[in-house]
């Protein structure tokens, strides 16, 4: 997306959080069109080293990415995955939190 | 097929009378008389860790919610009986990121088209629908789609057989605008680009191209019109790319940049994600990961029956059986069906052609004597493609499109 479009997107956002009826007022005879995402509703299963997982997964994603996955896939599994996190998507997940994600996932999934 | 069920849909109901005890009993005992809103029922998908809540999104019916952040909905499967054209209020949602747009404005909204052209262009929706207007009827489908059955399964979303849909889709030739830009010799592709991306700066945002000539062929689409209606909020409004018998990965959403490009565009969504093995079947041996990989592109063949679930009930006798084919735009000429898992087949009566790259419905009715029997439905398309009877795999899961089978029991 362009820069002029982030800028909208962030707009957006912080408008239906903090000031849903800024943006129409701002348009001045446009008619933006909003659009009220549902809140998350699932959450992390617990378990140990689950505030780490809450602390970095959900900040792109919702819980329900994870409960989907196929069940008892393993450490190899998991861990592959949040090594895409990292690699691929550019998570910053310190080494020895990307391992107790991991291992949270591959006990509690 | 492995839809959901009806059976499904007696346990749904099942569910909501149990919610309904369980939250009355909740309002008493905590919540003093007030009741906190739950979801409005759930649906269990055939696979495991297949449990999905139905919600109903604005605009929307309510839809398998895979996850809700980013927004992914998939469309339940009894909707594709109810017609060959899927309603813009059933239709799936899929996106990769959660930077969706919340607020677009159509007033102001401009697309760009810019990159190896004379002349750049930035053109608002005014602008577009001033152009000469051509409507196609085309298949969306998710690369991923029926991922949730693979078998050893994979990682990512997991979805049953909802994540396809058919639509009108009317809009311009992206040929039209691109001619006015005037591509310059040695473009090789045309990136596109939409409103939504990540969270995290270092996330990839998504992007994704086709070679110069499937760009100029004259069926890609910018479209901003689906069924008759502007599109959708979740579906890409206010336009969005159709790549008619393409996966939808190419179909983007919120469209608002189009670069022509001198070179082949290497980024994650191009170079890593969304790759096939680069063989005949798209496929590996399971659990193998391929020695060679191309960027997905085409639909390969499918078919499924939409009136009689798995695990359903039919009266013993002649049966009526009807569904749904589509292929990658090369058009669907037959469908087969059989009462007796494959060991042999009946000729369908293919319902109205729509053109090649829509649903085609299909007809057909079969001898069922009391018992137990595994249906199965095979399509076949004008240069001879069609349906393995087993399951072909592939690490990402993309692609699923095994001749489907229906278990039923007739009485």
């Amino acid at each position: 997306m362009t820069r002029s479009a982030k800028r909208m997107t962030r707009l957006g956002a912080a408008g239906l959080a903090l000031c849903g009826a800024c943006l129409w007022i701002g348009a001045a005879g446009a008619k933006p069109v909003t659009y009220d995402l549902p809140e998350d509703t699932a959450q992390l299963h617990p378990g140990p080293g689950v505030e780490v997982a809450e602390a970095h997964c959900l900040t792109c994603h919702s819980p329900d990415y994870i409960a989907m996955q196929p069940a008892k896939k393993g450490q190899a599994f998991w861990t592959a995955e949040v090594t895409k996190m990292i690699k691929a998507y550019g998570a910053p997940i310190e080494e020895a939190d990307a391992k107790t994600i991991a291992d949270y996932l591959a006990a509690t999934y | 097929m492995k839809g959901p069920s009806e059976k499904e849909e007696t346990m749904l109901q099942r569910r909501d009378v149990l919610r309904g005890a369980g939250s009355a009993l909740l309002a008493t005992a905590a919540f003093g008389g007030r009741a906190r809103a739950a979801p409005a029922s759930q649906i269990t998908l055939p696979f495991g860790n297949g449990e999905r809540p139905l919600v109903a999104y604005p605009g929307k019916r309510p839809l398998i919610q895979m996850t809700s952040r980013p927004p992914q909905l998939e469309t339940p499967f009894s909707v594709f009986d109810e017609g060959t054209i899927t309603p813009n209020d059933a239709f799936f949602v899929r996106y990769h990121l959660a930077g969706v747009p919340t607020e677009i404005d159509p007033e102001s909204f401009r697309l760009e088209i810019k990159g190896k052209v004379d002349k750049p262009l930035t053109l608002s929706l005014a602008d577009l629908r001033k152009l000469d207007a051509v409507e196609i009827t085309a298949v969306n489908q998710c690369s991923g789609n029926s991922r949730g059955f693979f078998e050893p399964r994979v990682a990512g979303g997991e979805l049953a057989n909802g994540a396809m849909g058919c639509a009108r889709w009317k809009g311009v030739p992206l040929k039209a605008v691109l001619e006015q830009a005037g591509v310059q010799t040695g473009a090789k592709q045309v990136m596109f680009e939409g409103l939504d991306g990540p969270i995290l700066e270092k996330t990839p945002d998504f992007a994704k191209a086709l070679d110069i000539d499937h760009a100029r062929d004259g069926e890609v689409m910018l479209a901003y019109a689906m069924n008759g209606e502007d599109l959708p909020f979740l579906n890409g409004f206010p336009l969005r790319l159709v790549v008619p018998g393409y996966y939808g990965t190419y179909w983007m959403k919120h469209l608002n940049a189009i670069t022509v490009l001198d070179t082949t565009l290497e980024n994650f969504w191009m170079k890593t994600a969304y790759r096939i093995p680069a063989n005949a079947c798209a496929c590996t041996e399971p659990g193998k990961m391929p020695t060679a990989t191309v960027p997905i592109n085409r639909f390969t063949v499918r078919s499924f029956i939409t009136n009689v679930q798995d695990g359903g009930k039919v009266k013993a006798g002649e049966t009526a059986l009807r569904g749904i084919a589509f292929d990658g735009g090369y058009g669907i000429t037959d469908v087969l069906v059989s009462g007796d898992d494959g060991r042999s087949w009946t000729v369908a009566r293919l319902g109205k052609d729509q053109g090649r790259y829509a649903f085609r419905g299909w007809e057909a009715s079969l001898k069922l004597p009391a018992g137990e029997h595994k249906l199965r439905v095979r399509a076949m398309n004008r240069v001879g493609q069609s349906q393995p009877l087993e399951a072909l795999w592939n690490p990402a899961g993309y692609m699923r499109n095994v001749v489907e089978t229906t278990r039923v029991t007739a009485s």
